[in-house]
């Protein structure tokens, strides 16, 4: 993909920008914390967190791969699942006046109110996890895959119409690469909504997790143990954004180069 | 309007044709009674103001909507659905942004279940002629509004059609674009003569590219007239300053103001 010059440097000047944000916020968080000395338990230093992370190293590495497995194969089987669901729901009026209108009525429940139910039925292992993490994922994938699916242009629809493209051809040719710009959009929203489902299951029961240290560290008072599972719940988030970022450049660049000019020209 | 049936005129037959959309209080009639009969290798251009029906006229040639009465004939055969041998050009260029431009121009062979690797020299020929040679691996985000128009008549050429249909191919394209890309569009069709019909609302764009215009009234849609232009071939983009060029233009003015539908500076030559 030939991106501009100027895109480029734009978007590395915004990393640099927010790296130095980042630490900035640490620093003045460390400033604070070594003139006003809290107590440990209230807020811990940044340095103190580090440490944290720095005595146990496999021990958090073992958690975090809980999560981030809970995560990604919710993820995962929502993306799936969603985008089937997205074309059924494009191609057949049923499908749309049940599964979607069910969806979008479930949608109105905060599903990490449903998470209890899932240890119920799935025990206080990973399926639970999965399952918690796959459906609070599931409406973003749907919801913005059905989007795309339907805004071709009909102009295109009356191309593919004219050399008698089937629908199968107008959707493996105009309507699934159509869609693909609004599939990443709703799949960065999707993946850090994922997180957040993996964490719900693991606070109201599990042996592992991130989400499980939190909550037995809180339990003890263990405050600096609660921050240093923050600080990796926002790299993992971080880092799962940017890959689904990344995969939107390396699949769609078309999009990506709009995008750009769009921005460069507001 | 009709014209003098005779065999090289009955390439495509319109007859008689009416399209209403809605029924009742929201009943529109597009088009009313409409006949036009068009020679193999004839470039015909529906001409009319927004709103008289150009556009659905073509779209019911294309197959891609069904007339309410009438008849399209190809070839002596009734089209009831997008004929074979068809290109079509929107006025959108509706290229896809995800191919490049050689895979754009052969899609209508992808969509057709045609080899790809054989019609590929074609493709490649096409843009060549069209004066876009170099630009076979670029993508159409890389492209100008002129440049991507011309990839989508490649794309419709691909296939040789023996009917071409242009929706207002070049009215979203600035001037200069524009006059470029009609002397381009006169060339090929000089060079392989297929059956064009031109939908526009250009005035001077009509007479400069056709051998026959259909003058289109609306509120029903009709034809009005039909207008010979005898100019003779291949014109130059000066030949739109000569006295026979503006008697032409001053004639089809003539049948729009007869018609209530031009006004002083609403005049668009």
């Amino acid at each position: 993909m030939p991106a501009p010059d100027g895109n480029r440097a734009a978007a590395s000047r915004r990393a640099l920008h927010v790296a130095l944000v980042v630490v900035g916020f640490f620093a003045l968080w460390q400033v604070a914390v070594m003139l006003a000395r809290p107590p440990d338990y209230l807020l811990p230093a940044p340095s103190a967190i580090f440490a944290e992370l720095v005595t146990a190293p496999l021990w958090y590495l073992g958690h975090a791969l809980q999560t981030i497995g809970a995560t990604l194969l919710g993820f995962s089987l929502a993306l799936l699942v969603g985008c089937l669901a997205a074309v059924g729901i494009v191609y057949s009026r049923v499908l749309e006046n049940t599964l979607y209108t069910l969806l979008v009525a479930l949608n109105s429940v905060p599903k990490v109110a449903l998470a209890p139910l899932f240890i119920i039925w799935m025990g206080t292992g990973l399926a639970s996890k999965i399952a918690i993490s796959f459906l609070i994922a599931l409406f973003a994938i749907v919801v913005d895959s059905v989007l795309g699916l339907r805004s071709v242009d009909p102009d295109a629809v009356d191309l593919f119409r004219s050399l008698k493209g089937g629908r199968l051809q107008t959707l493996f040719w105009l309507r699934a690469p159509n869609a693909l710009p609004h599939l990443f959009s709703g799949m960065k929203v999707a993946v850090s909504l994922a997180l957040v489902g993996a964490i719900a299951g693991e606070f109201v029961a599990s042996q592992a997790g991130l989400g499980y240290v939190i909550l037995s560290a809180q339990g003890a008072f263990q405050t600096t143990r609660v921050f240093a599972a923050i600080v990796l719940l926002g790299v993992i988030g971080t880092v799962l954004f940017f890959v689904v970022d990344l995969a939107e450049r390396l699949v769609c660049p078309w999009h990506v180069s709009h995008r750009a000019r769009h921005r460069g020209e507001g | 309007m009709t014209l003098a049936p005779g065999s090289d005129r009955a390439f495509l037959s319109v007859s008689g044709l009416d399209k209403v959309y809605g029924t009742g209080e929201a009943r529109i009639v597009a088009l009313r009674d409409v006949t036009l009969a068009i020679g193999g290798a004839e470039f015909v251009s529906l001409l009319g103001p927004s709103g008289c029906g150009k556009s659905t006229l073509l779209r019911c040639v294309a197959g891609l909507e069904r007339p309410t009465a009438g008849a399209i004939a190809l070839e002596g055969r009734s089209v009831t659905e997008p004929p074979d041998h068809m290109g079509i050009v929107f006025q959108r260029d509706v290229l896809l942004d995800w191919l490049t431009v050689l895979r754009n121009i052969l899609l209508p062979a992808r969509i057709r279940r045609l080899p790809l690797e054989e019609l590929r020299p074609k493709a490649e020929r096409l843009l060549d002629l069209i004066g876009l040679g170099g630009f076979a691996d670029r993508f159409p985000w890389e492209l100008s509004g002129g440049m991507r128009q011309r990839v989508a008549i490649c794309r419709a050429l691909l296939l040789d059609p023996a009917l071409l249909l242009m929706d207002e191919p070049f009215g979203a394209l600035d001037a200069m674009t524009r006059d470029e890309l009609n002397l381009e569009l006169q060339r090929l069709w000089l060079a392989d003569a297929k059956t064009v019909l031109f939908v526009t609302h250009s005035i001077a764009e009509a007479v400069f590219l056709s051998d026959r215009i259909a003058v289109m009234s609306r509120s029903p849609g009709r034809i009005v007239d039909v207008i010979e232009v005898d100019l003779p071939r291949p014109r130059e983009l000066a030949i739109r300053e000569t006295a026979e060029f503006a008697r032409h233009v001053a004639r089809i003015r003539r049948i729009f103001e007869g018609f209530g539908m031009l006004r002083g500076s609403h005049a668009r030559a």
